[in-house]
């Protein structure tokens, strides 16, 4: 049975079955594989997308439960998006498997607050793991990119 | 994108079925024919005009060919702005590309010239090859230039990719590739005098794949999608050692996708359309075990074990018995007499637990074995893959790819989940690609963990509060156990296992050292893992001295001061100076705040930190880090910043939470929900300072890591008075 989603602002049917998790729909069948596979149980962040402007973990998010909601992938900031611009500049990523989930994550706070200060950022982004351990330059492109004005858009 | 299969390699010559049967039985035992040359027999892989390193394009476009993998250490900036330098090449035109699999051009000159990364040796072997790699192509370029327009050499001048002379002609790199190309390569060509450097050292040194990591673009193995490709998973038996007896897949086979269910030697693969399918149908899979060779000892037992062959409670078995790592004086004397300070220490296994868990995607059956993954060496999955197929090893083709984290996992002597796939990839036949992989639970309980490790104690201290006698008991299993025949393994005991405390120049500046290992055999499969030795010996070594300081009533840093002194660590003592002075070490401590200092010397590196640290409702919480590393010659100080801050949480995140445990044999952990890492806001601030040097560079990736435990057991010793004998710091 066929679901509909709407992925970066296109409709798409999906065929995989209903309880089927966002995570393997977008990577498998859809072949948006920005989004990663981590731990599977939402524990590490690694598949976060936004489901209407809100952080989810989608290997925890059957695709039939979605269906109506405006999912947003890394592919879908377009490459430009001041954080990604931020993180760039700061020479963040290291492995950087896990980090379209943790700008997933970055966008989906500086959609709700502008200005984070420190608490805010732990806040947000504790349920994302860096093995690698960038967490400090992650910290400082999120507040790099909350002085852009249009990181918040 | 991937080749289309080539047909069916021709049959290997005699030579090189030779060749590969003495390779394949792992000793160097060919007659006129080296070991590269073995390695690579059947290789399709050839240097292109400017050597394996370099290549330019009609654009004038320069690529530098990385025989390492880029797993998150910044070697491929580094790697890539050695050649840039040497060539005067423009940075911004400077690409990288992962070297193919080929032991004999791409050979690693720090691991006997097998293909492979680790060690953090990656910039350091490296480093004169592709200084002569970009200096060679520079000359080639110049000499071109010099016949075009009929001038000298030695008036043609390189910057930024262009060649030019006084008399106002000049062309870029894309307009002489043609020409420079017919150069015959210089084989010495002359190399800049460090003092002219432009580049290396500079803050332009940026990664070039920031990009495609901050857009998901990058390519991972995960990522690969080949036409027609499978999907593997692999139901693991629970136990080390444990084998397939039986299994019922009559449930498995009815989730709609899946394609095939068989045994393989370490377990039932489930092959499938997809990800999702191949691992709903492994959990519906009924597996019956046999545990008769398992290991069934939990980590208590094992630990048990280890501290009364330590204490001598239990005698050391005949064979594989003590081993003597240090020993100078009258090692008698250390054994008794005098006011001794007695101590233990405990390690447990630890997860490397990489964000991306292990896969592999691999072609069996058409043309050459092919595999695309995160191949950390190439040479041993070459080998690996070639017993399997079976196959020339130098023929098996490998596109390595990035890879999510390695931190020591992907590569051991049994190419453990490379060789799973290859059987998998086998089984399904005709060249169709199969890409395994494993769950986060499969990657947590494979085992290749950092063993477990006891160190006993014994040290007096002379009438100035100096280590007088020093006896040391470490008892560990051996990781390279499980090296193939003639592999170095440190002569007749694991030095591995003891590196760090084996040249410590604590031991050093101490009249009487009685130091020994014992290495038992225990059925946990166990690897290197960041700084390896250094993970335990640092945090022995450093928390030790800081009790032995304390009771002589000494400063720690003044203590370490006077140690490095008598035993000529002047390296050691410029990071430990540069450290103090940074971090105010000679003020108090912000308020709220106790600082602690570290210092370790591992692979070739020496590296200081002082920590600032404080409990919050008992869980220590580290805030500012002040890092001082001499690590030679600083290709990018931007990213050996970046290996310190991560090196720093890796080894935090161990010392804090960092455990695996066994129950009857049973791994206990499975997710990070219960193998518990660092997480942002406990990350601490890190400031890293490098020693200017001119020394040839050594190793950033592993030694940022080893120091911050001591660094943080020691201020809490200044904190609360009480030593720290164990990790994890917070017990689950």
């Amino acid at each position: 049975m066929a679901t509909t989603l709407d992925v970066n602002g296109r409709p798409l049917n999906v065929n995989s079955p209903p309880d089927t998790p966002l995570l393997w729909v977008l990577r498998d069948e859809l072949g948006l594989t920005g989004t990663k596979y981590g731990c599977g149980i939402a524990q590490c962040g690694a598949c976060t997308v936004l489901a209407d402007g809100q952080p989810i973990r989608s290997c925890q998010a059957p695709v039939s439960a979605l269906s109506g909601m405006k999912i947003t992938t890394i592919e879908g900031l377009g490459g430009e998006h001041p954080v990604q611009q931020a993180w760039v500049k700061l020479d963040v990523p290291q492995c950087g498997y896990c980090q379209s989930g943790q700008i997933m994550s970055a966008v989906g706070l500086l959609a709700q607050n502008p200005n984070p200060d420190d608490a805010a950022i732990d806040a947000a982004m504790e349920g994302n793991i860096c093995r690698c351990g960038a967490y400090q330059r992650i910290h400082a492109a999120i507040k790099d990119a909350s002085a852009q004005p249009a990181a918040a858009k | 994108m991937n080749k289309p299969f080539k047909d069916i390699a021709a049959a290997p010559t005699r030579r090189e079925a030779l060749a590969v049967g003495a390779t394949l039985v792992g000793g160097a035992l060919l007659v006129g024919c080296s070991m590269p040359d073995a390695l690579s027999a059947g290789s399709k892989v050839k240097p292109g005009a400017f050597g394996p390193f370099v290549k330019v394009d009609p654009d004038g476009a320069v690529t530098v060919v990385s025989k390492h993998i880029e797993f998150g250490q910044g070697n491929h900036a580094g790697l890539a702005a050695i050649v840039a330098e040497e060539m005067d090449a423009d940075w911004d035109r400077v690409k990288v590309e992962q070297a193919p699999a080929n032991a004999k051009l791409y050979g690693n000159t720090l691991m006997g010239g097998i293909q492979g990364t680790g060690g953090s040796s990656a910039i350091a072997n490296s480093w004169t090859q592709l200084r002569t790699a970009g200096a060679a192509a520079r000359a080639m370029f110049v000499q071109a230039a010099a016949t075009k327009w009929a001038v000298p050499v030695a008036e043609v001048t390189v910057k930024d990719s262009v060649v030019a002379h006084p008399s106002g002609r000049k062309a870029g790199f894309g307009e002489l590739v043609a020409d420079a190309a017919k150069v015959t390569p210089p084989q010495a060509p002359a190399l800049k005098d460090p003092k002219a450097f432009t580049l290396i050292g500079s803050d332009l040194v940026r990664r070039k794949d920031a990009q495609a990591k901050s857009t998901g673009t990058a390519r991972y193995t995960q990522d690969v999608r080949l036409p027609n490709m499978l999907v593997a998973v692999v139901a693991h038996a629970p136990l080390f050692g444990g084998k397939v007896a039986s299994f019922d897949a009559a449930e498995a086979e009815k989730v709609p996708g899946v394609v095939e269910i068989f045994k393989i030697p370490t377990g039932v693969a489930v092959v499938a359309q997809s990800t999702y399918a191949a691992k709903t149908a492994r959990d519906a899979l009924k597996v019956t075990w046999d545990d008769s060779k398992a290991e069934k000892r939990g980590t208590t037992q094992i630990l048990a074990q280890y501290r009364d062959l330590a204490s001598g409670k239990t005698a050391a078995p005949e064979k594989n018995g003590w081993k003597s790592f240090e020993a100078h004086g009258d090692t008698a004397k250390a054994t008794e007499g005098g006011e001794a300070l007695e101590i233990a220490y405990d390690f447990p296994y630890l997860a490397h637990a990489t964000m991306e868990p292990m896969n592999c995607v691999a072609m069996i059956g058409k043309g050459p074995p092919r595999l695309v993954f995160g191949s950390q060496s190439p040479t041993l999955d070459q080998l690996n893959t070639a017993r399997i197929a079976p196959a020339l090893p130098g023929s098996v083709e490998i596109e390595t790819l990035f890879a999510g984290g390695s931190f020591g996992r992907r590569t051991n002597f049994q190419s453990d989940y490379v060789a799973e796939c290859v059987h998998i990839a086998k089984k399904v036949g005709a060249g169709r690609p199969v890409k395994l992989v494993w769950t986060r639970e499969d990657d947590m309980r494979a085992g290749y963990f950092r063993p477990i490790v006891h160190h006993a104690l014994r040290i007096t201290l002379d009438k100035d509060g100096f280590p007088a006698t020093w006896r040391h008991r470490v008892v560990t299993q051996s990781i390279m156990k499980g090296a193939p025949p003639g592999a170095p393994t440190g002569g007749d005991y694991d030095e591995t296992g003891v590196e760090g405390a084996k040249g410590s120049p604590y031991l050093k500046a101490t009249p009487v050292v009685d130091a020994q290992v014992l290495q038992p055999d225990v059925g946990v499969p166990v690897l290197w893992w960041r700084s390896v030795g250094a993970t335990h010996t640092a945090y022995v070594m450093e928390h030790t001295v800081d009790q032995l300081a304390k009771r002589a009533g000494k400063d720690p840093v003044e203590y370490r001061r006077a140690l490095y002194g008598k035993a000529g660590a002047t390296r050691h003592l410029g990071v430990l100076n540069l450290a103090a002075e940074k971090a105010g070490w000679s003020e108090p401590a912000p308020e709220g705040w106790t600082r602690g200092v570290a210092v370790h010397e591992s692979f070739g590196s020496v590296v200081a930190q002082v920590a600032e640290v404080k409990l919050e409702n008992g869980v220590p919480k580290v805030g500012r880090v002040v890092t001082a590393i001499d690590c030679g010659v600083a290709i990018s100080p931007d990213q050996i910043a970046a290996q310190m801050e991560g090196g720093t949480c890796y080894g935090l995140s161990a010392a804090m939470f960092g455990q695996i445990t066994l129950t009857d044999g049973k791994v206990d952990q499975a997710n990070f929900d219960t193998y518990r890492v660092l997480r942002h806001s406990e990350a601490p601030k890190v400031e890293t300072y490098i020693v200017t040097s001119a020394n040839p560079p050594s190793g950033v990736g592993e030694p940022g890591t080893p120091v911050i435990g001591p660094a943080v057991a020691n201020a809490l010793l200044t904190l609360t008075g009480q030593p720290t004998f164990s990790q994890p710091f917070v017990k689950s």
